[in-house]
């Protein structure tokens, strides 16, 4: 009988919380459009591919050679070239104002070098304040190079010593790829960001639930009625759990259906992930709920724990690139764990037994959180 | 306009700041603490990858060729694999990236027929670790193969050239490659259009909420003199901000400071009235405190992050989400204090930038004046 009146409460609870938000039309708004708008912008932007570089090119030379090895770059995918400079400031000013990554610039010489089997050097400036793009800009560079040498010497001793062209050493590299055969950025970033997408979503309802009520003054009228605590946070939690849940599985169909990633694991391990997850979110914002005076401090907080939770997630930079303190902070981080579960289901397609221990991890974080929150509501004034 | 009634909304902003300690706290802490976490937490620098090698060959030539990549650091080698079951073992628990397999008879195909191949599995769920790592390995065997060949062509006295052409980088703006140098000032960037924009978003939606809106309209003041009382407090908190990150940056980080730091502070102050009069809009528009932040929010945290070419380079996005990046003003300002820390580049080149940021502003300005309204429904 307890039992029964306790749902009815908790029922009554929930009722309330869903008017409350999907009357406000601006708020019925919120709930679905951005998360699906974010995943599709967002899904475009997070690439760390480094492609169709701006190169300028200052050849002095200008000769079969020069033009040879200029072609190189222009036939490749990595480089795309910008129309030649006429003198050097030309070059100095491309790279100031970003309007080119990097500048080669061959001597005159260049040819002559080459063919009295001198070796000749050519200058490259590389624009390094992004020093990702250009790193690996400068592999590419050195590829095409070693490519332009390897072909240059190959036509050389086919003119002199035929014969023994076949006999020189060589080893070659074969790559394999796995999970990521086409090596897309897109496939190992999207799926991050449906992490990122549910954790602002959940968060930022549910840290202004109590502190609302609070503000407003409503909360002094639940007081008065018989409802209990835990009866009242879990009817805070319910429909915001339900609004997360719906928009998980959103989200997910469109990394799926619109950005192709394949998915290759198992749908369960999936779900369970991301109830876990959202459990957890909802566990931190009903936390800063109840230990915010109003609701500018609980944004300002829910601002303060976003940030970093994203930034030691491992989704735009790798968890094994940070210092070690940060790394085991990071384990705290439910954010870092679905990230690993996202991508583990979605590309190597492990299941429940490789991924056991984040989903343990998320639910503890989850348990830990929620339960705080209960403690600390006081059913009281001040 | 009155100056006197703008100092006496001002007041009121500040008195009412100043009694909130916990706000006021995180509000300068913030900042910081940001700063250090992104500064040390974000580090796209990629060396010592996991390495698993499984030499099915067993020779001289095999171990030797699995030196060069002992030798290096861009590997490391965590495994050393004894058949292949355990190889893939490795590669799904994420525990290798990257796992070399010689072949058998691999020194036997190299000595006889002159060509050999190697193995290389990826683990390419992180296509950006997993392409330079190729990257590396491929360089390492290049180089080996380079070894030989020109031992090969000793052996049978034919003359040895030296490689044909060699590059001579030269790495300008961040001359050691490191990515905190490159991260840093994004950083600043990052933390003030969050911090800029939520301090206000809040401020006219809490005086709605409150019920203290009637008051305030119930006194002579005009609405542009509140709009200006409630923005002059937190530019001003928004530029101390400012000036204690790039300090920061400059003294704790050692990014290098290239430009010239009025141009700094010109460019900031214009960022911060673009992020503040943002805020100011949404808490116009929304009245309730909720949507107003959740507004805030979702135009300015992962938009930040992913869009402004913080860490994901712009030059790199379809086209279509690059026109949107445009209407970004943290694009606008990443690029600028980029090129201010780091190039130091001379305030023409500048231009193009500063003007997105200005147009924005005047728009944003207009939009907010417009829709703040001084009466009840």
């Amino acid at each position: 009988m307890k039992f029964v009146s306790s749902l009815r409460r908790i029922g009554h609870m929930v009722k309330k919380e869903f008017i409350q938000t999907l009357r406000d039309t601006h708020m019925r708004w919120l709930l679905f459009g951005p998360p699906l708008i974010q995943m599709l912008v967002f899904g475009y932007a997070a690439t760390l591919d480094v492609r169709n570089v701006e190169l300028a090119v200052l050849d002095l030379d200008n000769t079969l050679e020069s033009r040879e090895l200029v072609a190189h770059f222009s036939a490749s995918r990595y480089f795309h070239l910008n129309p030649y400079a006429a003198q050097r400031a030309d070059l100095r000013e491309g790279l100031d104002r970003g309007d080119i990554l990097a500048a080669m610039e061959i001597d005159s010489g260049f040819a002559r070098r080459l063919r009295n089997g001198q070796g000749a050097t050519v200058q490259v400036l590389v624009d390094c304040s992004n020093s990702n793009t250009a790193l690996v800009a400068l592999g590419y560079l050195n590829q095409i190079g070693a490519a332009f040498s390897r072909d240059y010497q190959l036509d050389r001793m086919l003119r002199t010593a035929p014969q023994r062209m076949s006999t020189l050493p060589q080893v070659d590299l074969e790559v394999r790829p796995w999970f990521n055969e086409g090596l897309e950025s897109q496939w190992y970033f999207v799926p991050g960001v449906i992490g990122n997408v549910m954790l602002i979503l959940v968060m930022m309802l549910t840290a202004f639930a109590v502190v609302r009520e609070r503000e407003i003054g409503t909360l002094e009228q639940i007081m008065v009625t018989p409802i209990r605590r835990w009866e009242f946070i879990l009817g805070k939690t319910i429909p915001f759990f339900l609004v997360g849940c719906v928009d998980a599985t959103l989200i997910a169909l469109v990394g799926t259906f619109w950005f192709g990633v394949p998915f290759r694991g198992n749908l369960g391990v999936l779900a369970a992930g991301l109830v876990a997850f959202i459990l957890a979110g909802l566990g931190l914002g009903l936390f800063l709920s109840t230990v915010s005076a109003n609701q500018q401090q609980a944004m300002i907080l829910s601002f303060f724990f976003t940030m970093p939770m994203i930034t030691l997630s491992g989704f735009g930079t790798p968890i094994a690139s940070m210092p070690p303190l940060l790394q085991k902070m990071s384990c705290l981080n439910p954010l870092r764990h679905v990230m690993v579960l996202l991508r583990s289901v979605y590309l190597k397609g492990v299941g429940f037994d490789v991924l056991w221990p984040e989903i343990a991890a998320l639910a503890s974080i989850a348990v830990f959180l929620l339960t705080i929150s209960v403690l600390r509501f006081h059913k009281s004034l001040e | 306009m009155s100056l006197r009634r703008i100092l006496a909304m001002m007041r009121k902003e500040v008195i009412q700041i100043w009694r909130d300690p916990r706000s006021l706290l995180v509000i300068f802490a913030m900042p910081l603490v940001q700063l250090v976490i992104y500064g040390y937490g974000v580090n796209l620098d990629i060396r010592h990858i996991p390495l698993c090698v499984y030499d099915r060959d067993a020779t001289q030539t095999s171990q030797d060729l699995l030196k060069h990549f002992q030798a290096t650091d861009y590997f490391t080698i965590v495994h050393v694999a004894e058949n292949y079951p355990d190889v893939i073992q490795q590669i799904d628990g994420g525990d290798c990236t990257v796992a070399i397999v010689v072949p058998p008879q691999f020194s036997e195909n190299l000595h006889s027929r002159g060509r050999a191949p190697v193995q290389a599995l990826l683990d390419a769920s992180d296509s950006n670790t997993a392409s330079i790592g190729m990257g590396y390995a491929l360089s390492i065997i290049q180089a080996y193969s380079q070894d030989i060949q020109i031992e090969w062509q000793q052996r049978n006295g034919m003359p040895t050239v030296p490689p044909n052409v060699t590059f001579q980088p030269r790495t300008w703006f961040n001359e050691d490659l490191e990515s905190m140098a490159n991260i840093v000032p994004g950083v600043v960037a990052m933390v003030m259009a969050v911090v800029g924009a939520f301090l206000t978003s809040l401020t006219i939606a809490r005086e709605w909420e409150r019920g203290t809106m009637e008051q305030l309209i119930a006194t002579p003041v005009r609405k542009l003199e509140i709009q200006m009382g409630k923005l002059i407090p937190y530019f001003v908190i928004g530029m101390m901000d400012t000036a204690l990150c790039a300090a920061a940056a400059v003294w704790w980080f050692g990014v290098p400071f290239r430009g010239s730091w009025t141009v700094l502070f010109a460019c900031s102050a214009l960022f911060l009235i673009v992020v503040l009069s943002l805020g100011y809009f949404f808490s116009v528009t929304a009245k309730s405190q909720l949507g107003a932040s959740q507004l805030a929010l979702l135009v300015t945290l992962l938009p930040t992050f992913l869009l402004s070419g913080f860490i994901f380079p712009i030059d790199q996005m379809p086209v279509l989400v690059q026109w949107i990046t445009r209407i970004l003003p943290a694009r606008y300002y990443v690029s600028l204090l980029r090129s201010i820390f780091l190039k130091g580049t001379p305030v023409r080149l500048l231009a193009g930038n500063i003007l997105g940021l200005g147009i924005i502003a005047g728009v944003l300005i207009i939009r907010a004046t417009r829709a703040f309204q001084k009466r009840l429904e």
